[in-house]
């Protein structure tokens, strides 16, 4: 699913085991990410994320210590995440000798359910460059279009 | 957390038939279902379906000329798509920033603690 991915990357001086700390626990979370965050870190744990006035539910899926963590959020209310109704949120923690650690975020979604694979696969080759890239290009075109 | 108009904006440019059809509008403006269906590869019903979801995404719009029902981009909504998008990159940008603060902070304290120890041993 490359072609449906925001990605984002950062290399940290401190070890993964720290890194980890900071993504994973929720007093940690709400300085980097939420104002308030009601989580257990466990696969398959639903919590509630708070921005100001706004919020939702989590629902977590990978916990593999000091190297991935995913959750799911922005789902119908009601519903349970799945692929296709909601974003995965995907954190790849990866070492860099002994004191550094290189992280990836990515969050992707919607992904359509009920499209053969070969097929998606065969869309996602020509549009990795992904939503961004797509959408920055589709933003000049309509600049264009709406001038012209 | 994006709000509920953007979850419909993604949900709509997420799928990559979607984005053909999309991709096929802004190239072609004010065309028809049945053109489109023409340049796809999926059916006639498949593309009914998807240009629903991108007009109450707000991403295109119709109008009837004579018989026809014609599909068209809407511009300013794309463009605001656009900011969203990028708006979303760069959060996980600064969330990504804090993180590194907050790592390297609690790293060099845990680092100072360690040779404030040592020294103190040392000294012993």
């Amino acid at each position: 699913m490359s072609g449906l991915v925001i990605e984002r990357e950062i290399l940290i001086e401190a070890p993964a085991e720290v890194v980890w700390r900071i993504i994973t626990e929720p007093a940690q979370m709400s300085q980097w990410f939420a104002d308030r965050v009601d989580l257990v870190v466990e696969p398959g744990a639903h919590g509630y994320l708070e921005f100001g006035d706004q919020g939702g539910p989590v629902v977590v899926e990978t916990v593999d210590p000091p190297t991935r963590f995913s959750f799911r959020w922005n789902y119908p209310p009601g519903e349970e995440p799945v692929a296709g109704n909601s974003m995965l949120v995907e954190f790849t923690l990866t070492p860099v000798g002994d004191t550094r650690t290189h992280v990836r975020v990515s969050e992707s979604g919607h992904e359509l359910r009920d499209w053969p694979e070969a097929e998606r696969q065969r869309y996602a080759d020509e549009h990795r460059d992904g939503w961004v890239d797509y959408l920055e290009r589709l933003g000049r075109v309509a600049a264009e279009l709406r001038s012209g | 957390m994006t709000a509920q108009a953007d979850d419909e904006l993604w949900s709509a440019i997420g799928d990559p038939s979607r984005r053909r059809v999309l991709d096929l509008l802004v190239w072609n403006p004010a065309v028809s279902a049945s053109w489109l269906a023409g340049h796809v590869p999926f059916s006639r019903q498949a593309v009914s379906k998807h240009l629903v979801v991108l007009e109450r995404a707000g991403l295109i719009s119709r109008r009837k000329q004579g018989r026809e029902v014609l599909y068209q981009v809407e511009a300013d909504r794309v463009d605001q798509a656009t900011r969203a998008m990028a708006d979303l990159a760069s959060q996980w940008d600064r969330r990504l920033g804090a993180i590194k603060r907050l790592a390297e902070a609690a790293h060099a304290e845990a680092h100072e603690k360690r040779d404030l120890m040592a020294r103190r041993a040392s000294d012993d």
